[in-house]
């Protein structure tokens, strides 16, 4: 027994740390990811970032070099300091001062010396470089803008956040990311992957020679260029007119869904945005809270859509067989309703009306009996309100578009359980009047002018539309996803269209907007004057209407739809109707012949009406 | 002819072939683990830590050779001087001792230092077994008992304040051949109980283990009902246990210092800092679990290169085995030590001299210890003890202090033919 102990232990201890090493070595994995963190480091190669193009195929962005001059200052060896700060063009004390910087940084770690350089600059100074040990010029690649617009759908390219580097691994930190429009939308596309090398380093942090001789190294792939389906020269038109007005205008080709022109007003040079003064442009941008021109107005501005929602109504009412088309209502200034002679105000015009006059005069009286008609056809209020909730929303309102852009807003389409919170149903019953204002596109309906074109685009189909977007092709592939290609169809049958696009035709003609008709294009349209209020000290405050107008053309093979927003801007021919005449001339014909139109409109400003509520002092509106 | 050529074809080459295996493959990581890439040396500069350490072994080799050359009746009969002098070079440390990373466990001489705890093993071996096989010695009478405690002591007792409580520890390897040679079972029962009682009181807590007493003492008591003797025993054991259990719980928050505390708490997982008291620990388990089923490869050890495991040619020497040599390579080591403190313990039982079976047990033992202390804490087993490896670690008075031991031992054994 005695002679067994020592044995015994000796031979159960070799046991436990053979296990224990199967346990380490074997079995436990986590250490190895471990030591990767621990002593590999892996250096980047970034490729360059993919150039975008317009639908002609004019280039919009594409990469500019710059140039930093970097030190490592523990590898600095002595130099000819009034010679070198001659080629930097830099006084001696400001060399020195960065030179301690930068040793103060890390002595082994690379820091800027003089960040961006110029190419020339670069040039003259790339042979010199070389006898000053320490020193070296590092390149890097930013966004170069070719135009000065469109900042709103481009987007931007910025350093990730930690929210970036926590939902998706590729990305580490100092990294660059694309930021909002076709940057964000087509980030993986247009960045490419970078490339990796890894480095061996000891607990220093100092390099000790490849890792596995290179063997798991990867080189970048370049990101991939795009073309987008704006027209350029139709964006930076649009952006000039828009110019001293708020809102928004996108037009689409309503025969593929494409993306003509996405221009919100305010907006800014997308150059603001790249370089050294990038964080101060960025910053004056972003505490610009009166005119917000981060906010992207086109794609999140919810506004009551106004007298173009009337065709919808119309249509809605034909698809539900509650209104003939010739059948005429009479207008008395307005329609009285409910038993207390409640009036939904109207303005001059003939009257008793039938539909396509009455689209073409956007008579409220005629809209407001349709509506009721359309509502009241059901047993009760709420069967009809979902059933003209469901037509809507088979126009893409009241919900996401879908578009392949990364902001939006869904807008607003009221639905009975909307109602029946808000009228406190069953305790108190409400009746198709008390949503009345529905019928004119006003009250609880709020749409984006994004969904306001692409209902216009698909009256302009006559009952169909492709989701619009803004991708045509990725390095001249046919590489647009699937869902862009997908028709949808509306829940109105074709042949209801008819009547309506008359009517929108007959604004042109003799209706609103008779003054705006371009010779030898026939346009449809509809005009939209939409009231709206602000809160003012807590006060609700009526402002000026808002200018809202929605058109295609021409008539019969539709080339483009668009819908147009100015915010305050009188009423729906006054701004957004020659917004669009003009756009449409400058899209189909590529000239403008309306020279005086085109001045007013650049000429105008609505500024002063932007000032009102601000001003801290009563006004008027609409004057 | 001399003893020495006489007794060669005598000598146990199977120990002395685990010996230079052992203390190559320590050479072999010692380089990988001291080696800096960026600084280019000479390949034989003696500022390179695998340089000085080659010098070290061809030295050891020269005192392999001196010690077999010795007679083998030489050191039982010089035991006590041995001893003496090593007890003397111990104290010497508090008047000329120098001071090295805070602790006072070196002589220097110009350029090189000795460590003399590292020899003072070797010499308690011998005075233990001189002492244990004398004829009047009878180990199982306490007076005895006492002045063998006292021989492995002394030494020990002057270790510990250098500071170096690790190589203290050691002593606790001549329980051993104590025990082999009849010491009472009870010292042992005492010893793992408290151990266990200790370990389980600081990672359960002491109430936990006092119900588990008292609960395992109330079994026993039922189950012992009839039997008239030894009841008493039973009364009194579950309170010794219980006031060890307490004093335990007081000592180690009260008498402990905080590291010691965090020591043990690395272990018991209590405590999963990993950026400062469990670093060591940490950095140590990383490297070895890096190195998988066949290692990274010869200085391919990303850990190792990096400098990651602190001391890692010294004290955690063990974790550039595991990382670039893998389980393949670690298991190899295992298996090396463990068979070479086999036929250690086999070769000391054919022993018929009772002082070479005895001296035999206390290098097992000695080896054991070191073996169990070092690789524990290296795989993270055990709390922070720095202790060396055996002929593997950095550092030339551990490699001559156990190569002493070590070869005492061979040429005790290669002298057992001419006994009689």
């Amino acid at each position: 027994m005695r002679k067994l102990l020592l044995i015994t232990v000796v031979l159960i201890s070799g046991l436990a740390f053979t296990g224990r090493l199967f346990y380490l070595q074997v079995l436990d994995n986590s250490s190895i990811r471990l030591s990767e963190n621990n002593a590999i480091k892996r250096i980047y190669d970034y490729p360059q970032r993919g150039h975008i193009y317009d639908r002609e195929g004019k280039l919009l962005v594409s990469n500019q070099p710059s140039y930093d001059v970097m030190v490592i200052p523990r590898e600095v060896k002595a130099f000819d300091t009034i010679e070198l700060c001659e080629l930097l063009k830099m006084t001696k004390e400001r060399l020195n001062e960065r030179l301690n910087k930068a040793r103060v940084y890390s002595p082994r770690l690379p820091s800027v010396v003089i960040p961006q350089l110029t190419k020339s600059e670069y040039a003259y100074l790339q042979e010199k470089m070389r006898k000053y040990e320490g020193f070296y010029i590092q390149k890097r690649s930013l966004r170069d803008y070719q135009i000065d617009y469109g900042a709103n759908f481009l987007g931007y390219i910025a350093e990730v956040n930690n929210r970036d580097i926590k939902q998706n691994a590729y990305y580490e930190s100092g990294d660059l990311i694309g930021r909002q429009g076709v940057e964000q939308q087509y980030e993986e596309v247009l960045r490419g992957v970078k490339g990796v090398k890894y480095v061996q380093k000891d607990r220093f942090n100092r390099d000790i020679g490849a890792y596995k001789n290179g063997t798991l190294d990867t080189l970048p792939q370049p990101g991939k260029d795009i073309k987008l389906t704006v027209d350029s020269e139709l964006q930076k038109y649009g952006e000039e007119l828009m110019v001293n007005k708020r809102g928004g205008v996108v037009a689409i080709d309503p025969s593929t869904g494409e993306i003509l022109a996405l221009i919100a007003a305010p907006n800014y040079d997308p150059a603001l945005l790249v370089g050294r003064e990038r964080s101060k442009n960025f910053t004056d941008l972003y505490l610009d809270s009166i005119s917000k021109p981060l906010f992207d107005r086109v794609l999140q501005g919810e506004y009551p859509p106004g007298s173009p929602f009337k065709t919808l109504n119309a249509l809605i009412a034909l698809q539900e067989g509650v209104v003939d088309v010739n059948e005429s209502f009479a207008c008395h200034g307005g329609y009285y309703y409910g038993s207390r002679g409640r009036k939904l105000g109207c303005h001059h015009h003939a009257s008793p009306l039938s539909m396509i006059p009455g689209i073409a005069n956007s008579c409220n009286a005629y809209f407001a009996n349709v509506y009721r008609r359309t509502i009241e056809k059901y047993p009760t209020p709420q069967e009809g309100i979902e059933v003209w909730n469901k037509h809507l929303a088979s126009f893409g309102l009241g919900q996401y578009l879908g578009y392949d852009l990364p902001s939006g807003r869904p807008g607003y389409i009221p639905d009975s359980t909307y109602y029946n919170k808000a009228y406190q149903y069953p305790t108190y019953k409400w009746y198709s009047t008390a949503t009345l204002s529905n019928s004119i596109g006003q009250g609880e309906v709020i749409t984006t002018p994004m969904q306001l074109a692409n209902v216009t685009a698909a009256i302009a189909n006559r009952g169909w539309f492709y989701t619009p977007h803004i991708l045509k092709d990725i390095e001249g592939k046919d590489t647009i996803p699937e869902q862009y290609r997908t028709k949808h169809h509306t829940s109105i049958e074709p042949k209801y269209f008819d009547p309506v696009v008359q009517g929108m035709f007959d604004v042109y003609n003799y209706g609103t907007a008779s003054t705006l008709q371009i010779p030898g294009i026939e346009i449809c349209g509809k005009t939209g004057t939409a009231e709206n209020f602000t809160k003012i000290d807590g006060k609700r405050v009526q402002l000026t209407d808002h200018s809202i107008f929605v058109a295609f053309a021409p008539k019969d093979n539709p080339k483009i739809a668009l819908a147009v927003f100015v915010e305050n801007g009188y009423w729906g021919s006054r701004y957004a109707g020659k917004i669009a005449s003009l756009m449409i001339e400058k899209y189909l014909k590529k000239e403008i012949t309306r020279k005086d139109l085109e001045d007013w409109v650049l000429t105008h400003s609505l500024e002063d009406e932007y000032e009102k509520p601000l001003s801290g002092e009563p006004f008027k509106i609409n004057y | 002819m001399n003893s020495f050529s006489r007794s060669v074809s005598n000598f146990d080459w199977l120990i002395i072939l685990l010996y230079l295996a052992l203390v190559s493959i320590g050479l072999i990581n010692i380089y990988s683990a001291s080696i800096e890439p960026d600084v280019v040396t000479g390949s034989f500069d003696l500022s390179n830590l695998y340089t000085k350490q080659l010098i070290w072994i061809i030295l050891s080799l020269v005192i392999v050779v001196f010690i077999l050359s010795l007679e083998a009746k030489f050191f039982e009969r010089f035991a006590s001087v041995i001893y003496i002098t090593s007890l003397l070079s111990l104290l010497g440390l508090y008047v000329f001792g120098k001071n090295i990373s805070g602790a006072t466990s070196w002589y220097a001489f110009g350029s090189f230092s000795l460590q003399p705890s590292e020899f003072a093993k070797a010499a308690t071996a011998l005075a233990l077994a001189k002492y244990l096989s004398d004829i009047q010695t009878n180990v199982k009478t306490l007076q005895h008992q006492l002045k063998a405690f006292l021989i492995i002591a002394l030494p020990a007792i002057f270790i510990i304040p250098q500071p170096d409580p690790g190589s203290a520890l050691v002593y606790a390897a001549f329980f051993f051949p104590l025990y082999r040679e009849g010491l009472s079972g009870i010292y042992l029962i005492v010893g793992l109980t408290s151990v266990v009682l200790f370990v389980l009181t600081l990672a359960v807590g002491p109430m936990y283990v006092i119900a588990a007493i008292l609960l395992v003492a109330v079994i026993l008591l039922i189950r012992k009902r009839k039997k008239r003797t030894g009841k008493s025993l039973l009364y009194i054991l579950p309170i010794v246990c219980i006031g060890f259990v307490f004093s335990v719980n007081y000592i180690f928050q009260n008498v402990f210092e905080q590291r010691h505390r965090d020591r043990f708490n690395v272990v018991l997982g209590k405590d999963v800092d990993t950026k400062s008291i469990g670093y060591n620990t940490y950095q140590s388990e990383i490297a070895i679990g890096n190195g998988g089923w066949l290692g990274r490869g010869f200085l391919k050890g990303t850990q190792t290169k990096g400098n990651f495991v602190p001391e890692q040619h010294t004290d955690y020497i063990f974790s550039t085995v595991g990382e670039e040599w893998g389980f393949a390579g670690s298991t190899l080591v295992i298996f090396l030590f463990v068979g070479l403190m086999m036929r250690i313990i086999y070769l000391a039982e054919k022993q018929k001299n009772q002082f070479s079976r005895i001296y035999g047990y206390s290098v097992a033992g000695i080896l054991f210890i070191h073996f169990l202390v070092n690789i524990g804490m290296v795989t993270g087993i055990f709390p922070t003890v720095g202790i060396p490896l055996p002929f593997f670690s950095y550092g030339g008075s551990g490699l001559w202090g156990f190569t002493i031991l070590l070869f005492i031992f061979v040429k005790l054994d290669g002298n057992r033919a001419n006994e009689w």
